[in-house]
């Protein structure tokens, strides 16, 4: 009940959206969702049946569990073991970085809300594997931060091929994805409402876990989601800064594709999609109004 | 009413980015006062209020609050509370939540907590509503929760950002009453920010008139009806008909060429002044009984009234009448010498510039 | 004071923690020496190289024209429907969004590889195509979600207006709807088409032996060394990307010069 009403916060409502509809007055326009339904049973709903069929079933099309059961594999289970360690601690990480530049971006009262979006994604526009591969560079053995360390006499880092490099890159890669969801709910909690926590006797600590923050939960929530579904599930990061020994449970994937063990490969993604249903399934409990507005 | 300043504004001056919009202000606020703070949008009002609740800080000036300089004290620190314009509730908690929002930092007891959510929702005729959120409730049932949040805290001061700005108008009427009987039952000071001059004239005991950042009178309701001080406060506060003319000597005006009694004095010989006449204050008598004549030019009924327009000497004056004269009778215009206003001239651009934008 | 000095600084560390990368991969793309761990000095050589290697061109010429198609055909797609959930009843809608989300949270990987197997299913060779469809599937929920906001703040009596004053349905919705949505279209269009720029997975797993774009090609080439020409490359995209962008934002921000209030 109460989480339903932390999400009525997000958008100042206009009472002609009160009843969940906005007609625009175009009549019969359901029509103009046929293309989009077609496009998305075919290409979304259809191929997530595919999966679920070669993931139970063997090359001679009998249905077995064994695909899916061969996560249980220790080589495997080590794999996801080691993702889920990964992606959390780089989940939390984007938290504890994201949250505070939120509330930074949020006062600078920077009327321009695209160009903080800007910022974020420009970086996109330089490949995200050539971005990766550069943190070879500033990481490796003779890289940028050795050098620079070596300039002030202090021991050298060995970061690179290790569970630490990798954590370095998904929260490189990531973390835009947690900044611009907080950020979106913060801009939308109205001042009076600070003001009036202000006013009713409240420092800015009470304002802050009083007010604030619960109010921005669902931008956290998606945050999370944003992060980590994908932390957990990369192969690419593992495999450009963790070298050949660190192996993901996206790797194993991966690999099984390359070698052809399709239906393996399959069978693994559908526990991997447990977990993407669990932090689907959160995500949509906070967003109950249904906008998908906390991811951009 | 004591002649004790509870608040005192001094010297404020604040301005936004080279636009001043407090200039100077100075004003006093006495315990046990309703005060109101009137004038257009933009005039300045509601950055007095915030400046008074703490949201503001001005450029200059000082707030003192019971003698003490309260200028740089933060918000939370202050033993006053306002109700936001649009109610500011919190919404992810609940309407007794929201209530006990200010009680629980003080750190009260659960019984007295509870105590005073049941006092304050029976103030504002809500009982039970506690467990209710605060978008399942209409409006005026939020506006009501805001003032209930704000006093259990029992502050010394009540502010009000126009509160009633949101509501439609017969529940704004309702809220009028229920706004002085609230007053009257909990004995504390309101000031109170409004555009709106019948809210004004309804509940204020004194009205403060604002236009542009500066004060432009301070009156009782009847004060600032009855005897404007300049042509913005004539204009802003009700209907009215505002003639230049010539001052002859005390109590003898000139308008449009023709002398009228009236009973000022003090204005010099022949010196331009502006003349305000209320509507309601113009007797439309026989032609021979009238100081001037003129002709009806136009009629329209107004439910309590007629309103009409009579061309004389020029002037398209504006009548309120309970009787009907129809279009194109010829009539007197008599006016009692008592309902003639006499207000000096603006003497600065800055006023000369209000009168114009209107 | 203190407290601003303190945010200002970690705006700055976040910065250059983003950006670090981007200036290392710049600065490569000047560097003579073909290895990445040595500065050789200064050189504009692999400049000159880029426009001679065929097979970079090539993979450019493939991404862009992704790209652009992707974003253009989701766009379109992704306008209609939004506007379509926007009028929607409560439950329908809560369902197309729920649908809309799924790209957006599913692993890039999941979507990768359920999409091969489909093609595969149906033998269609994979290629151009097979990733042109993928693309535009992952590139619509963006454009829906840009365009919703804008549908929202929409005052929904003007279409009606319109109407009333003699307008064509069509006619309305280009010269009414449209242009007041304009802003949010052109986002989505923008998102999508950097999404489809910066995909790799996806690509990966959907695009077959035949064609490469930039970021399969340069998967290809991680282990054995990336040609520096690649740096100069996405040196000259990005530089144009930002110099792009802050014309609009300049742009933007001299019409938003506030009118005087009086």
């Amino acid at each position: 009940m109460k989480i339903i009403n932390v999400l009525n916060t997000k958008a100042p409502k206009s009472n002609l959206q009160k009843n969940g509809t906005h007609n625009l007055g175009i009549r019969n326009s359901k029509w103009l969702s046929f293309p989009y339904i077609l496009w998305m049973a075919g290409f979304i709903i259809i191929p997530l049946i595919v999966i679920v069929y070669y993931g139970m079933t063997t090359n001679d099309k009998r249905i077995t569990i064994d695909n899916i059961a061969s996560i249980l594999n220790p080589i495997n289970l080590r794999a996801l073991r080691l993702a889920l360690e990964l992606s959390l601690i780089s989940t939390i990480i984007c938290l504890v970085l994201a949250y505070p530049l939120a509330i930074i971006l949020r006062k600078s009262k920077m009327k321009n809300n695209s160009f903080i979006v800007m910022i974020i994604i420009l970086p996109m526009w330089m490949n995200f594997l050539l971005r990766t591969i550069a943190w070879q560079n500033i990481l490796e053995r003779t890289g940028v931060i050795n050098v620079f360390l070596k300039l002030l006499n202090l021991p050298s880092l060995n970061i690179i091929n290790t569970p630490g490099a990798i954590v370095l890159g998904m929260v490189y890669n990531f973390l835009p994805f947690m900044v611009l969801p907080i950020y979106n709910v913060l801009i939308k909690i109205d001042k009076d409402v600070i003001n009036a926590a202000r006013d009713l006797g409240a420092n800015g600590m009470q304002t802050f876990m009083k007010i604030i923050l619960p109010l921005s939960l669902p931008g956290v929530i998606s945050g999370i989601t944003m992060v980590f579904v994908p932390s957990l599930t990369t192969f690419v990061i593992s495999n450009i800064l963790g070298g050949s020994k660190i192996v993901l449970i996206g790797n194993v994937i991966e690999q099984q594709f390359r070698v052809g063990n399709w239906h393996t490969g399959s069978g693994l993604s559908l526990v991997l999609m447990i977990f993407i249903l669990i932090s689907m399934a959160i995500l949509s409990k906070y967003d109950k109004e249904g906008e998908g507005s906390g991811l951009w | 009413m004591t002649d004790n300043k509870l608040i005192n504004l001094v010297n404020i001056t604040k301005s936004y980015n080279d636009n001043i919009v407090l200039d100077e202000l100075n004003l006093y606020i006495r315990e046990n006062e309703f005060l109101t703070l009137l004038g257009p949008s933009g005039c300045g009002k509601t950055t007095t209020l915030r400046i008074i609740g703490g949201f503001e800080s001005p450029d200059h000036g000082q707030v003192i609050f019971e003698g003490r300089d309260i200028t740089k004290m933060a918000p939370n620190e202050r033993q006053l509370n306002t109700v936001f314009q649009k109610y500011a509730l919190f919404n992810h908690l609940t309407i007794a939540e929201n209530i006990a929002f200010g009680l629980k930092i003080k750190k009260k007891s659960k019984a007295y907590i509870d105590d005073k959510i049941k006092y304050a929702l029976k103030l504002v005729n809500l009982e039970g509503f506690e467990n209710r959120m605060p978008d399942s409730l209409s409006g005026g049932q939020q506006q009501r929760i805001a003032i209930a949040r704000a006093i259990v805290n029992e502050p010394k001061v009540l502010l009000l950002d126009e509160p009633l700005g949101a509501l439609d108008l017969k529940l704004r009427q309702d809220m009028q009453y229920e706004l002085i009987r609230l007053k009257n039952e909990l004995g504390i000071t309101f000031v109170y920010v409004t555009h709106d001059q019948e809210e004004a004239l309804t509940m204020s005991d004194t009205i403060v008139v604002m236009n542009q950042g500066y004060i432009q009178q301070i009156g009782t309701p009847e004060d600032i009806y009855n005897e404007p001080q300049n042509a913005f406060v004539a204009d802003f506060i009700g209907e009215s008909n505002i003639l230049p003319s010539i001052m002859v000597e005390d109590k003898l005006v000139n308008i449009l060429g023709t002398n009228f009694a009236c009973v000022d004095t003090g204005f010099g010989h022949n010196k331009p002044v502006d003349v305000v006449i209320r509507p309601e204050d113009i007797d439309l008598v026989k032609p021979e009984d009238g100081i001037i004549t003129g002709v009806v030019t136009s009629l329209l009924f107004k439910g309590v009234h007629y309103e009409m327009e009579v061309n004389a000497h020029g002037y398209d004056w504006l009548v309120h009448s309970t009787d009907l004269v129809p279009v194109g009778s010829e009539v007197g215009i008599f006016v009692d010498p008592f309902d003639i206003q006499i207000m000096n001239k603006p003497e600065s651009e800055d006023e000369e510039a209000v009168e114009l934008e209107l | 004071m203190v407290k601003r000095f303190f945010e200002r600084f970690y705006i700055g560390l976040i910065l250059v923690f983003l950006y670090a990368p981007i200036i290392i991969l710049i600065v490569l793309s000047f560097n003579s020496s073909k290895s990445r761990s040595k500065w050789g000095g200064f050189t504009l050589h692999w400049y000159k190289e880029l426009f001679k290697n065929q097979s970079i061109m090539n993979a450019l010429y493939t991404t862009l024209i992704i790209a652009f198609l992707s974003a253009l055909i989701a766009t379109i797609i992704g306008t209609a429907a939004a506007i379509a959930i926007n009028s929607m009843k409560k439950t329908p809608r809560t369902i197309m969004i729920a649908i809309t989300n799924i790209p957006m949270l599913n692993a890039d990987i999941v979507t990768g590889i359920s999409l091969m197997l489909l093609f595969v299913a149906l033998r269609y060779t994979l290629g151009f195509t097979s990733v042109l469809i993928s693309h535009i599937t992952f590139n619509i929920p963006y454009v829906i979600l840009s365009v919703m906001p804008k549908l929202k703040q929409l005052n929904p009596h003007t279409y009606e207006a319109a109407l009333d004053l003699g307008a064509s349905p069509v006619y309305a919705f280009f010269r009414v709807i449209l242009p007041d949505i304009f802003p949010g279209v052109f986002t989505g269009f923008f998102l999508a088409f950097t999404m489809s720029l910066d995909d790799f997975v996806i690509t990966h797993f959907t695009k077959g032996p035949s064609i490469n774009t930039l970021s399969t090609k340069i998967y290809t080439e991680v282990r054995k060394g990336i040609k520096p020409e690649i740096y100069a490359l996405s040196t000259l995209m990005f530089i144009t990307v930002l110099l792009l962008l802050i014309i609009i934002n300049r742009r933007s921000a001299d019409k938003k010069e506030p009118v005087r209030r009086l």
